[in-house]
Parts: structure tokens; sequence; C-alpha cells
């Protein structure tokens, strides 16, 4: 069985993975919604068309999003090293881990914005609605059911990046089960360390997919 | 014309595609007076809605001008196309209500968008649901509506940027003849208790005899023939005008190779007396084809295809009897052939 102490290390685990991927997600969200409004608003179908703006961001969220993130992960070393003063760690791992996910998240929500149905927009637009009136009152509040969903995904794919992350020093339990299922070969550290993800993942899809359904007035 | 709330002049509107360029409408020019319930008709695909939706500016023409309450509406900025935008309310076939606020707040959107407190916009929104009939349903979802209730919701949050212009594109086809008949009461209401003027555009004849005053033809991209409605439903000049007036009785003529007769009421005459007593004096009963009366403005208008009989006898005293009440009865072997010449005695 395990010791009181591999319990607590687990819990911690489980602690530093909810703070990762809470503020990676947080952060993710913070870069990645304007991005997300800016390629919905610039399309060419969007509101404000723009071809030279969305060209631009899309390349480069196309790029970003291609990027293995075990690279990035090296790659990065020296941003996070200037932003958090340290490579390794809790705090470390947040910072490849929102570059990997804003992009992602800027996808997630231009394609929900892109659902809002095109005759409600110009409803307002009859109506005499500015471009932010648009965006805060119609597209996003329109989308929400389907932001939410897009959060869920949000979560579980970046907790499964920092379960990679674990692999070169970050913290959490994907750290734990590389370190001790891996490199010490302890079983029975790594399968609950596993299925505590697991758990994570499936709880909080759960949750998401409730609370977007209950929002839901369509 | 000096009391013209809407001016249309040489409007030009080309959409391009894959396959080139498609040519919308036409050189259209129209005028619409204040006050006015103004009705475009006009085949699918005719480019109806590409003409309202120039009214304003949600499709940027290619050419031609747009005046509305005198502003030239492609000259204006951004900001300034707003505020216009507000005095003129747009209706839609599909409703387009916000789905994820209730009733109320769908009211509330215009009033919010006019710098309203949410509170203050909230209690006029109440006001307008009072007036389209529907403040039991406030905290109710688009969704829990049925569609003429939608287009009621609709009509309230067009109302709540009191708008000087509302523009109906097929505001009542996705609605059942009855609902359509509410709603358009319901207009013609508006119409009459705000003074705002009205356009309807529709493909439903019906509609436009209902409630339009003016009516415009609009025929691939081309404006053919403008008029009163009465007038253009008794005597429609184009050919255009002619296969829309005189529509739906084309398959009925494929079925019967009989002798028909078509004949035409031009208000006034009440048709019902006309057929009862018929039937009584030739005591033949008489087999009506196809019937589009309808009531204009107060008067009966519109023509029946009636089959006569076999009997040549009773059949000429029918043609005879039509000819004394002023029905115009012509006789009908080729309905094209019959609907390009209504008038040729
Ligand atoms: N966004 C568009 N892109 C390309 N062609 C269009 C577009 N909107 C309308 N059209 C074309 O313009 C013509 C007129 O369309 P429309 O105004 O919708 O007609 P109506 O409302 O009378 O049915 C049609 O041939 C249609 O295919
Ligand atoms: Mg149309």
């Amino acid at each position: 069985m395990l010791s009181q102490q591999e319990i607590l290390m687990i819990i911690e685990g489980l602690r530093d993975t909810l703070i990762i991927v809470g503020f990676s997600t947080f952060f993710g969200y913070l870069l990645g919604l304007p991005l997300g409004i800016v390629l919905a608003v610039t399309d060419k179908e969007g509101i404000r068309p723009s071809p030279a703006v969305y060209k631009v961001l899309d390349l480069v969220t196309n790029v970003l999003r291609s990027f293995p993130f075990i690279i990035l992960l090296v790659v990065l070393i020296p941003v996070t090293r200037a932003i958090v003063g340290k490579s390794y760690g809790t705090a470390a791992t947040i910072v490849p881990l929102v570059v990997a996910a804003a992009p992602f998240i800027g996808r997630l929500v231009e394609s929900s914005l892109k659902e809002v149905d095109k005759g409600v927009i110009e409803a307002a637009q009859s109506l005499g609605a500015s471009k932010a009136t648009i965006i805060f009152k119609v597209l996003l509040p329109e989308a929400r059911t389907s932001l939410l969903v897009g959060v869920t995904i949000a979560f579980g794919t970046i907790l499964g990046y920092s379960a990679m992350a674990g692999a070169v020093g970050g913290g959490g339990l994907g750290s734990i089960a590389i370190r001790y299922g891996y490199n010490r070969f302890q079983p029975q550290i790594l399968w609950p360390s596993v299925i505590l993800l697991i758990l994570l993942v499936q709880l909080f899809q759960v949750l998401g997919m409730h609370l977007s359904k209950k929002l839901d007035r369509r | 014309m000096s009391d013209a709330i809407i001016e249309i002049r040489n409007l030009c509107k080309s959409y391009r595609s894959d396959k080139g360029e498609v040519s919308a409408l036409k050189e259209v020019s129209l005028s619409i007076a204040q006050h006015d319930i103004y009705g475009i008709i006009g085949l699918s695909g005719a480019g109806k809605s590409t003409l309202v939706r120039c009214m304003n500016l949600l499709e940027k023409p290619s050419s031609g001008q747009v005046i509305v309450n005198g502003n030239d509406l492609m000259t204006l900025s951004d900001r300034d196309l707003n505020l216009q935008r507000r005095r003129i309310g747009m209706i839609f076939q599909h409703f387009n209500l916000l789905m994820q606020r209730n009733v109320l707040d769908n009211v509330a959107f215009p009033l919010e968008i006019a710098g309203l407190r949410k509170k203050e916009a909230r209690k006029k929104a109440y006001e307008y649901l009072q007036t389209v009939g529907l403040e039991e349903k406030a905290k109710a979802y688009p969704s829990q509506l049925s569609g003429g209730q939608k287009q009621r919701v609709a009509i309230a949050r067009v109302l709540a940027s009191s708008p000087e212009i509302l523009l109906c594109d097929e505001a009542t086809s996705a609605l059942d003849p009855q609902t359509t008949k509410s709603i358009l009461r319901l207009l013609k209401d508006i119409n009459e208790r705000y003074g705002i003027t009205i356009v309807v555009i529709t493909h439903e004849m019906a509609v436009v005899q209902e409630i339009c005053s003016h009516v415009a033809v609009l025929d691939h991209g081309k404006l053919v023939e403008s008029a009163a409605t009465e007038e253009l439903f008794r005597a429609p000049k184009t050919a255009e005008a002619k296969r829309l007036v005189f529509s739906g009785s084309e398959h009925i003529l494929d079925m019967t190779s009989d002798r028909v007769v078509r004949i035409q009421f031009h208000g006034g005459s009440a048709y019902e007396p006309i057929l009862g007593n018929i039937v009584l004096e030739t005591k033949t009963p008489i087999n009506i084809l196809y019937a589009d009366t309808q009531t204009v403005n107060g008067a009966a208008e519109g023509e029946m295809l009636i089959q006569l009989p076999e009997d040549e006898e009773k059949a000429r005293r029918i043609v005879a009897y039509f000819e004394e009440k002023g029905l115009n009865p012509r006789e009908v072997k080729d309905h094209v052939k019959s609907a390009g010449n209504p008038d040729d005695h």
C-alpha cells in the first residue's frame, strides 16, 4: 500500500496540477479570447472583414499550434526564465502551457463565434448596434454554450499538456507519474496519479457539459 | 416627390461568385411616400431581399443612391449610419431573435443600444410588449414561442427603437395563413397608430392585397411596374406583373380540356350572390376551378376560372350572365395567351 508520505505527495501533485491547469486555462483565455474574437470578426464573413489582419493572425495561430509541445517547452525555457525567474517547477510550467493553449483557445473561440446565426447579427446591425455592442451583447452571449464546451475541451487539453510538462521538470501529477512510475518504476504511484488525471478530465467534462446545457435557452 | 421618405436612384447591385457576376439589381429607382405601406413583389430570386437590404445598407449597393430621411446612406460614417439605422427598423422571415435572451430582454436590446440603463430599458420594453399583446411571455425564451409570437416579439423589439420606417423581408412567409393575417393586422395598426412607413417584401400576393397601398414589381433585378395596389391587381400592364397577379391558375388549366371562362371582379361586385344566382337561373351547377378573389382595401378584386357545362345552350347563358354583370368573361384556351391579353375586347 501507499505510505502516508506517498499519499501526501499525490495530493500535493493534484493540487499543483489544478493550479497549473487552472492558471494556464485562465491566462490562455486572456490571450485566446481576444485572439478568437479578432479572428471571427476580421474573417471575410465577419462583422468587420480585414483580410490582412486575418491572414497574419491565422498564420501565427497555425504555426504555434503545429509546434510540438515538447519542443515548445524547450524553446521557451529562456522566456520562462525571464518571466518567472526559473525554468522548472509549478509556476514555470504555466508559461509554455499558456503559449501552447492560447492559439488553440483562439481557434475554439473563433469557431464558437462563427456558429452564431448570421440573421441575429444582421438584426442587431439593422437596429444600429455598433461593432463592440455586437461582439459583447450578441456574439459572446449567443455563443456562450459553445464557448463553455470549448472551455472544457481547453481544460482537458491543457491537462494533457501539463502531464507532458512533467517530463521537463514541471510540477503536478504528470511529473509524479513520470518520475515515480517511469523513472523509478513504482506502479503503485503511477496508477493512482494517472487515474486521478483521467478522473479530473472526466469531472470537468461532465461539469462543463452540464453547465452549458443548463445555460442553453435554445 | 418631396414627401418621399425613401428614395432609391439607379440602384445596381451585383454579387461576385465562383461562376462570375450575378446582377441582382439593375438600375432600380423608386420612391416611397411617408406613412405608406409599400409592397415589393416578385418571384423568388427577383432581387427583393437585396433591394430591401440596400435600404438600410445591410447590403452595400454597387452603384446608385439610397436616400432615407433625406440622408444619402452611402455617404455616412459608420457612426452616423448606425444612428440612421435606429430609425429604420427591419423584421425578417426567421425572426432573428436573440436566443439566449428572454423576450423582455430581446425587446430591451435596442434600448440598451440607445444607452438606457438595463432597468429602465426593461421597463420600457414591457410597454412595447403590451403593444403587441405578449406581456405575459416577458420571461419566456424565444424557443418557447410559436412563429407568430416570435414575430410579435421582433415587432416589439423594432418598435422599441422608435423607427420611422419598418422594412419587412418576407415577414409572414414562415407563418400559417391565420397567423399571417394577425401579423398583417398588427402591421397595419402600427402604420396607422405610429405613422410608420412600412416596406413589405413578399412573394405572396395575398399579403400585398391585404395591406399595401402601393406595390412595385421586381423581375430579374429590374423594377418593371409600380402602381397603386388596386390598380395593379385590376389591370397589370407588364407581362411580369400579369404572371404574378394571375399566378396559380396554370397547373389547374393543365388538368382540363373542357371549356373554361375566366371572370374578373373589379371592386364593388360581390361575387357570392352572382354565383348563387347563376346556379338558380340556369339550374346548372357550376364548377369553380380556381378562385383568387380578395378584398383589396374594401373592394372585391380578383379572378375566377369557371368550368362551363357541356350543354352549349347553358354555357352560352352563363357567359351572357357574366357579361351582363360586367365580369368580363373570357374563354381560356391557353393560359399564357390569356394572361397576356386580359383586356382585349
Ligand atoms: N450573398 C449573395 N451572394 C451571391 N448571390 C446572391 C447573394 N444574395 C443574393 N444573391 C443572388 O441575387 C439574386 C437576388 O436574390 P434575392 O434578393 O435574395 O431575391 P429574392 O429575395 O427576390 O428571392 C439571386 O439570383 C441570388 O442568387
Ligand atoms: Mg428574399
